[in-house]
């Protein structure tokens, strides 16, 4: 179903409804996916939705995400969000001038449906010294909307766009230099959600990787001034999940209870490193690669994010306990920040996970082990 | 503040000759610059003739004298059409500073009321290239581009927060041809601001202009490293000329003897 959706939306271009085409005419039987969306794909026109009232989006910080949108029709959505330029800390001691979209890192999550306008209204706070905008990767147009939203401090800037492709995109700010404006924190989530909808889940989580470069090394205390040379050399001092060290540890810690389903939506501002997102412990029993609309793999250990990409995860919990989310580039967890808790409670399952059973005292093997 | 007026009268009078300084300003002597942006037919490099720069910015006590001498350009007789909604809107009245202090730099003020007081001080707006060029250097070498402590110093301006209230002027660093603040303090308007990217062939405006976002923005730009000007193109390019914002202010330039 979704994997149509997706393919559906591309197929504008003839060249590609030709492609899909000759893959149809091998009868290949065995890809349903493919049988079921050469129909509606032999056209070249877009057809969008009638957009029927308006409303304003939900917005919330990390790690919240709106609720499920339950609209059967598109429909226009205004959305407003301030560009803020605030000392935050990154670390327990350790601070850091934050340019951000809406106060906090990474910025607000935003829920639209496939079909709807969207109303951006993009503000720049009075106080601050630069000037933003916005690229959400969910624009069909150029710049992702960059050069439309452009605003100097003081000023609000408003622009449409059609949100055409369903997806988990990411926005983040793209006035020169952009690197800057994403190394500071200027990055967020989108999902267009398919029209018909997503499969209802327990727990919906908003998680978004980044890295920071700071003059000082990890964990030196005070507020931090950027360090370009560490920028340009990828070399960060700091690699976190939503906007610092300990967003999703201890009372942070994320929470489900056993037997229930969890849906991450999992993003990576970079600049520059991509994730090997993992929960120790766990699978993720479906993985929507890349963002995308399909479910293109199950039963995934890690899966890979990059900068300015997402991926989406669900997976149910079994067994009690704490689960560790990590970048499986492992330094990046225990050494720079990379690290939340999940935190699953319900009753134990032998059947799944005995725990240890036996601890016994071990003196080598007696022999030698013969010479080859 | 009533000391303003003798000073910029003198100002006038000095300008007049070809040898005296101009009261207030210093000489930046004219070189080779090489612009962040130049269009593929244009050359790399630019000469910069000798020109007259004002070692501080625009000060709020300056500026009220110019409302004060223009009864047009005080914040309830502005029109709309040259100045937006929050021209000097953080002074008290028309001809009060309230809160606002006399030596801190002028802001709030459009690109039209900025060339208006130029024009008043019989002088004008530094241009982009004039601007980057004196901004270049660093205290100590008319170009600070290959000294890290200079990007440094600019980068570290915007990884703290604005001071508030704003510092006086004078308050940052003397540069090398004895300007201060050129960085550090306020951003400043330039005569050619909306024309930065912008080749004769208005045609590549566009292209141009997509040069500040994304990854486009590395592609013609002089120096990679050179993420300091790219804040202040950035800026620039956002602005129109009747945008008033509360960290943007102006110091003014003439033009030099040709010697």
């Amino acid at each position: 179903m979704t994997s149509a959706m997706r393919i559906r939306t591309l197929a504008a271009t003839s060249l590609l409804v030709l492609l899909l085409a000759g893959c149809v005419g091998k009868s290949d039987s065995s890809n349903p996916a493919l049988l079921a969306l050469a129909p509606e794909n032999t056209s070249s026109e877009l057809h969008l939705p009638e957009i029927q009232g308006e409303e304003h989006a939900v917005l919330t910080h990390a790690p919240n995400v709106p609720p499920p949108i339950t609209r059967d029709h598109a429909t226009r959505v205004i959305v407003e969000m301030q560009t803020e330029e605030v000392v935050l800390e990154l670390a327990d001691g350790v601070e850091y001038m934050f340019w951000t979209f809406g106060g906090q890192v990474p910025g607000q999550f935003i829920r639209v449906r496939e079909g709807d306008m969207v109303e951006f209204h993009l503000a720049n706070l009075p106080n601050s010294t630069v000037p933003h905008n916005i690229d959400l990767h969910a624009v069909t147009g150029t710049g992702g909307g960059a050069a439309v939203s452009m605003v100097v401090p003081g000023k609000e800037a408003t622009f449409e766009f059609r949100a055409i492709k369903p997806g988990l995109y990411v926005y983040h700010c793209a006035t020169a230099p952009v690197g800057l404006h994403v190394a500071n924190g200027m990055y967020g989530l989108i999902l267009v959600e398919p029209k018909e909808g997503m499969p209802e889940v327990d727990h919906e989580f908003y998680i978004m990787q980044s890295e920071f470069y700071t003059a000082g090394a990890f964990n030196a205390p005070g507020l931090q001034a950027f360090d370009l040379d560490k920028a340009i050399d990828e070399d960060a001092e700091y690699v976190v999940f939503n906007g610092r060290v300990g967003s999703m540890t201890g009372d942070n810690a994320l929470q489900a209870n056993v037997g229930e389903t969890v849906r991450m939506f999992v993003g990576n501002g970079g600049p520059n490193l991509t994730s090997s997102f993992h929960v120790i412990g766990e699978m993720f029993d479906r993985v929507y690669g890349e963002g995308g609309t399909a479910v293109n793999q199950l039963n995934v250990q890690t899966t890979g994010v990059h900068p300015g990409g997402s991926a989406i995860v669900e997976f149910r919990v079994d067994v009690p306990g704490r689960y560790t989310l990590v970048d499986h580039a492992l330094f990046r967890a225990f050494n720079k920040g990379a690290v939340g808790i999940l935190e699953v409670t319900g009753a134990e399952d032998p059947n799944i996970f005995a725990g240890q059973t036996n601890m016994a005292d071990f003196a080598g093997t007696a022999e030698p082990l013969p010479a080859p | 503040m009533n000391r303003v007026i003798p000073i910029l009268l003198a100002g006038f009078l000095l300008a007049g000759s070809a040898f005296a300084q101009p009261q207030g300003m210093v000489l930046v002597r004219g070189g080779a610059h090489t612009p962040l942006y130049t269009g593929v037919t244009e050359a790399s490099t630019v000469n910069v003739e000798s020109f007259y720069l004002a070692v501080m910015p625009v000060t709020n006590a300056e500026f009220l004298a110019f409302v004060r001498a223009n009864p047009q350009w005080r914040r309830s007789h502005a029109p709309t059409l040259f100045v937006d909604d929050g021209y000097l809107s953080h002074w008290q009245g028309d001809l009060i500073l309230g809160t606002a202090q006399p030596n801190q730099p002028v802001t709030r003020v459009s690109w039209f009321a900025a060339s208006a007081y130029a024009d008043w001080a019989n002088k004008r707006l530094p241009s982009t290239n004039e601007w980057e060029y004196a901004a270049s250097a660093s205290e100590t070498s008319r170009n600070g581009r290959s000294d890290p402590a200079y990007t440094r110093r600019i980068l570290n301006w915007y990884s703290r927060p604005a001071p508030n209230p704003l510092p006086n002027v004078g308050s940052t660093y003397r540069n090398y041809w004895g300007v201060y603040d050129l960085h550090g303090l306020v951003w400043e308007w330039v005569a050619d601001f909306n024309s930065g990217l912008v080749s004769s062939d208005s045609r590549s405006n566009r292209d141009a202009d997509s040069k500040l976002f994304c990854g486009a923005g590395s592609v013609g730009a002089a120096d990679f490293e050179d993420y300091a000007a790219f804040l202040r193109f950035a800026y620039r390019s956002g602005l129109e000329a009747r945008y008033t914002v509360p960290n943007l202010g102006f110091r003014t330039a003439m033009d030099a003897p040709v010697n």
